[in-house]
């Protein structure tokens, strides 16, 4: 077996909900990362830093270099979005999503970020053009690999191909754990079912998820149970969620560099009811994998109707399962 | 996702110009987890007490810096950034009686990775002082 090394991180895209609404400050989120043990930061900097990817005021980084001084914070992954639907009367061209791509490439390097995020609906094409601008400023780019696509994907095959063509070490993937969703998640259906889906409907829709039956037949079913608007919305999420294998990663190891971990819900007792996350780092340890594994909440959104929104308990939970699963010394966590 | 914070409960109340009122305004947010550019903003609808407002009519003010929504569609460097309130103006002679009244908020944003345009709603009741 590999040896490995899982460090743990976490996405501020997790904290999104204490952001937007100006209850904590970067330097906040910064902080209490630290203190749950999660050293290694990854950002959307379209949500962290107001303007950008407009020019920056040189504080900006002098600020962000600070805050990661003083909490023994590393900087892992710079989320570019690339804006390529900017203009509404005609397509970006190529030239300028790749000029696009070195704005966020040369951002990267000021944060210290070793790797930057692409997502996965941009062309490989461009990524290939920027590959040796990203080796020049040493940042790895790395397309996310989210569902509803999946490293068989014929999408994802050509990324690949087209990253081996290259001869690039620069190119490679972040795979995000919500690909793996063994389960309907809790949270989902009990917001469908405040929406106005039938409990009824809203059951058949989960044991249809857990038999693994085609999204299209659980949709054309929903529709003879009397299904409309919402119920048609619940069972339209199976379309782009799947119980995809873990275990496919195991290909691709050699260009897997960052990994996001995508949760809804952690419980009281420190589960992701629908991910199956002993699975994932199983596996993770079985390929070798030596890189951060970074916390993403996206629970907020399914609660937030109804529920107080609790983002850091949340990461604070899963990087606890974490711990365990990694099998950290003990000393090592009471330290952190 | 942040639906029901679209429509700030603060920032509601008619607008003046040389004492005449020309018209309302409120603070409206993104539905999204990070800003866009405003060439990205498609439409700002607003519907007033169940009255739909024309989109000539929609004004739109960030950081000082107003534009209808057509000429939002070329502006090209300005972003509505993430969490951030901004002014959303109906121009409407007399505006708004005093009292209460039901606002109805919906934005479309055209997002790159999305293969759809999605349209998102929020209705708050708000006060118009006396």
């Amino acid at each position: 077996m590999s040896t490995y090394d899982i460090k743990r991180g976490v996405s501020l895209y997790s904290y999104q909900e204490e952001y937007f609404l100006r209850q904590k400050s970067l330097e906040d989120l910064i902080k209490v990362s630290a203190e749950m043990g999660a050293k290694g930061i990854e950002l959307i900097s379209e949500q962290t830093f107001p303007d950008y990817p407009n020019p920056l005021d040189p504080s900006v980084y002098d600020n962000w270099h600070a805050l990661m001084a003083k909490y023994g914070t590393t900087p892992v992954c710079h989320d570019f979005m690339l804006d390529y639907k900017k203009y509404k009367d005609r397509p970006m061209p190529f030239e300028e999503q790749v000029a696009s791509c070195k704005v966020d490439i040369d951002h990267a390097a000021r944060l210290g970020c070793p790797y930057t995020r692409a997502l996965v609906s941009i062309d490989p094409k461009v990524l290939v053009a920027c590959a040796d601008y990203a080796e020049s400023r040493n940042v790895r780019i790395l397309i996310e690999v989210h569902a509803p696509l999946h490293f068989d994907h014929p999408w994802i095959i050509r990324h690949a191909e087209a990253f081996e063509k290259s001869g690039s070490d620069y190119l490679g993937f972040l795979p995000d754990m919500g690909m793996f969703l063994f389960a309907f998640p809790p949270v989902w259906k009990e917001k469908f079912m405040r929406d106005g889906v039938p409990p009824h409907i809203a059951d058949y829709i989960c044991k249809a998820y857990e038999d693994r039956v085609l999204s299209e037949y659980v949709i054309l079913e929903v529709e003879k149970m009397g299904g409309v608007g919402p119920a048609i919305g619940m069972a339209t999420t199976l379309r782009h969620n799947a119980a995809f294998e873990p275990k496919r990663m195991l290909d691709h190891m050699d260009r897997i560099w960052n990994i996001h971990a995508k949760f809804y819900e952690m419980t009281e007792d420190l589960v992701e009811p629908s991910i199956p996350y002993d699975e994932i780092i199983r596996v993770l340890k079985q390929g070798g994998y030596k890189g951060y594994i970074c916390s993403e909440y996206e629970g907020n959104r399914w609660i937030q109707d109804a529920f107080p929104v609790d983002s850091i308990e949340q990461v604070r939970r899963q990087q606890e399962m974490f711990k365990k699963l990694i099998g950290e010394p003990q000393a090592a966590v009471s330290a952190a | 996702m942040f639906d029901k914070y679209m429509i700030c409960e603060e920032g509601f109340g008619n607008v003046v110009e040389d004492g005449q009122v020309v018209g309302f305004t409120f603070l409206a947010r993104l539905p999204y987890y990070r800003g866009i550019g405003l060439s990205m903003v498609e439409d700002i609808g607003v519907v007033i007490d169940g009255e739909p407002v024309s989109r000539q009519d929609v004004r739109f003010t960030v950081r000082g810096r107003t534009w209808t929504l057509d000429e939002m569609e070329t502006e090209y460097t300005e972003r509505w950034n993430f969490g951030e309130k901004a002014a959303v103006t109906v121009r409407r002679p007399n505006g708004l009686a005093p009292g209460r009244h039901r606002l109805q908020l919906s934005e479309r944003i055209r997002v790159s990775y999305l293969p759809f345009v999605p349209t998102t709603r929020d209705a708050k009741e708000l006060d118009i002082p006396a």
